[in-house]
């Protein structure tokens, strides 16, 4: 181990949002590895009592640009339970789509704009805009398909417009769907590009088994429903969710940490790809075979490469969705389940793209939000990461510490942190 | 890439740099949906600084992009410093040139925020009552909207190399709404801010069949008493009779619908007073 070394990157780049990475050894001993949480709170916790279900539904996604779709179904969710709303098939079908466009936007996003650089020996895709245009087109069509799949069921994706407390503003017409599903058909061609590319490329050694905590749905692979499930065994209604997870407040971060089992957990594209394999579509499967993916994978840095399978997964289970609503019609009495604003409590859960999300909302006879609660992805696996970069520093140690600095940077990157959300 | 050139009032191939202060990031992330557009826009500037989307860093720019809100004392030392540097200085979308909801929090005092969220470590939270950035310092370009219009953002890009000035629209979002044909959402019985929301969005809520909450901004002429008086039950006889009526909404519903976008500065009520209106009731 080197003798010393003190790192400090403030307001890491390629990440969403600011969080600075500081790490230090003295006299050959690991003293500190942490990541420091430094964006600054929104308050939406605080912000939203007092308003109606429409407003609380209608703010909720903006807690994140990129994972608007999830937020959006989260606190529709919540308010529904609250409610007793009943949504329709019909719906349940349009938003398991539109997940399948958010997951697949912000999985290319974190792909090629933000984690593959690293992997090029790039500071940032801009110098392939002259070196190899071809790439960079590939990527925007990738990244913008996710954004139009969403689009067309949601409106717009950051932030959806159509979505509403029981189903949809807008009735839809799956005529519209078939340009789309031909553009999906296409895409095949441009994710394979993606994963010869990514077999190819070195991934840092790092094996630590964790906690993997995801939904599971006994029907699917679980993204827009299901239970909380821990691969340490447990298994609780998304609901009780309080019971599971602890959260708690850490000097230095405006974001919060969480536990469950253990003292740290992991959530998101490989947490689910470890719970949930079994349930992966078949050229997923082959996709991860072809990446040398097999569960349990206990490598950090193989977050991005599970994201590029669950492309995979979402481009082909949306091509089914759309076949499934094509053949089944849209059904304009199943456009939006009637709902009356009162009393009530509730829960939603959903896998967005960075793992398990929660909103919580208790609303009072007036019909008036008077509790929030948001647990976000990016702040549960805080924890997570911190025990990694403690694992991770004596491994790398002997390293110069501009190269130790940049392992951590890709580290860091590769749990794809979405920041000003982990905060809101 | 382009050849070397000058265009507009730049000397010298302008240096952009993103900034982001309190916010979602989703205005950066919807520029980088224009595709086509963002590569064109490439041949004409070199991007020296984007931290979400680049490790490079220039402390040298002459357009500097700024989304989010001030919601730090930190914030606004640093935007002062942006300022300083950039020769042009846009805001991108509502967080940064209206004040959108992140300036709901400024209805608390912060201690009861940061006590609500950090508890026993509310103590070690910076946090100041919200808004825009162009409350903080001058601003040359505004852009608007939740997230940030791309139309509006490619227009103020073109002015902005071209050395022309850039006035935001400001007309109802119910010109394009009606433009567009779309159906009223007044009709769904839904409270609508499109009669006092600044327009450039293409109406795309109503499109989609939702209403109009004002993320663009009240128009500069807004005029928000007639709105009340319009819309709430008791004065809605008056103006358009039974069309009008039917709607029945109270006030508090209207205003708590404007307040989501438009609580700065704090949201002065018009005096509602029966004698306020005319025997017409306008």
């Amino acid at each position: 181990m080197a003798t010393d070394a003190t790192i400090h990157v403030h307001h890491l780049t390629r990440v969403e949002g600011h969080g600075d990475i500081v790490a230090e050894i003295a006299d050959g001993q690991l003293k500190e590895a942490r990541f420091d949480i430094v964006e600054a709170p929104r308050f939406f916790e605080g912000f939203l009592r007092g308003l109606p279900p429409s407003e609380v539904t209608h703010i909720a996604s903006r807690i994140c640009g990129i994972c608007a779709v999830s937020h959006k179904c989260a606190a529709l969710k919540a308010t529904e339970a609250a409610l007793g709303v009943e949504i329709s098939p019909q719906t349940n079908l349009l938003r398991r789509l539109a997940f399948h466009g958010e997951v697949l936007s912000s999985h290319l996003l974190h792909i090629y704009f933000l984690a593959a650089p690293d992997f090029l020996g790039l500071p940032s895709v801009m110098p392939l805009v002259d070196s190899d245009p071809a790439l960079v087109r590939r990527a925007m069509r990738l990244k913008q398909i996710g954004y139009d799949l969403a689009a067309m069921v949601a409106g717009r994706h950051t932030h959806p417009v159509a979505m509403t407390i029981g189903g949809f503003s807008y009735l839809h017409d799956p005529g519209d769907f078939q340009p789309m599903r031909e553009r999906l058909v296409a895409i095949r061609e441009d994710l394979d590009a993606s994963i010869e590319l990514f077999a190819t490329i070195d991934i840092p050694d790092l094996e630590r088994p964790t906690e993997y905590v995801s939904l599971k749905n006994p029907d699917r692979y679980a993204f827009y429903e299901g239970d909380v499930f821990s691969s340490d065994g447990h298994r609780i209604p998304a609901r009780r969710y309080r019971e599971a997870i602890r959260e708690r407040v850490v000097a230095g971060s405006t974001a919060k940490h969480a536990r469950w089992n253990r003292p740290e957990y992991l959530v998101g594209a490989l947490a689910r790809f470890n719970n949930n394999y079994d349930q992966l579509h078949d050229a997923a499967k082959s996709a991860a075979e072809r990446l040398s993916l097999h569960p349990p994978v206990h490598n950090p840095f193989m977050m991005t490469v599970a994201q590029l399978v669950e492309c995979v997964h979402c481009v082909e289970d949306a091509i089914e969705l759309i076949d499934e609503i094509t053949d089944a019609g849209i059904d304009p009495a199943q456009q939006q389940s009637p709902c009356e604003p009162g009393e009530g409590w509730g829960v939603g859960a959903v896998e967005a793209p960075r793992g398990i999300l929660f909103h919580e909302y208790e609303y009072n006879a007036d019909g008036k939000c008077v509790a929030a609660n948001h647990v976000i992805p990016t702040a549960q696996n805080l924890a997570n990461l911190e025990a990694d970069m403690r694992l991770f520093v004596p491994t790398i140690a002997d390293q110069s510490t501009d190269r130790i600095q940049h392992l951590l940077e890709m580290l860091v990157r590769a749990y794809d942190p979405c920041i000003s959300c982990s905060v809101h | 890439m382009a050849t070397e050139r000058t265009i507009g009032r730049f000397a010298h191939r302008p240096q952009v740099a993103f900034f982001d202060f309190a916010c979602c990031e989703g205005c950066q992330l919807s520029v980088l949906q224009l595709e086509e557009n963002l590569l064109e826009i490439l041949e004409h500037v070199d991007v020296v600084t984007w931290r979400e989307a680049m490790s490079e860093e220039s402390s040298e720019y002459d357009i500097a992009f700024c989304e989010g809100s001030i919601t730090r004392e930190e914030d606004i030392e640093r935007i002062k410093r942006i300022r300083e540097k950039a020769e042009v200085l846009v805001t991108l979308g509502s967080c940064a040139s209206g004040g959108c909801h992140n300036e709901l929090k400024n209805q608390w005092s912060m201690e009861e925020m940061t006590g609500l969220v950090y508890g026993d470590h509310a103590d070690e939270i910076d946090t100041i009552p919200s808004r825009p950035i162009s409350a903080v310092v001058d601003v040359d370009y505004q852009t608007f909207g939740c997230p940030v219009s791309l139309p509006e953002f490619v227009t103020v890009v073109k002015r902005i190399l071209t050395g022309q000035s850039y006035d935001p629209p400001n007309q109802p979002v119910c010109v394009e709404c009606k433009h567009n044909d779309y159906l009223c959402v007044f009709e769904k019985g839904t409270v609508c801010l499109g009669p006092v929301t600044r327009c450039g969005c293409g109406a795309i809520c109503t499109a989609y069949g939702d209403p109009c909450r004002g993320c663009r901004g009240l128009m500069d002429s807004a005029n928000l008493g007639a709105l009340l008086k319009a819309w709430t039950r008791e004065q809605a006889h008056a103006i358009l009779g039974k069309v009008v009526e039917r709607y029945g909404f109270t006030e508090e519903e209207i205003l708590a619908r404007v307040r989501v976008y438009n609580n700065w500065p704090e949201l002065e009520l018009p005096d509602l007073s029966p004698e306020e209106a005319g025997p017409d009731g306008d």
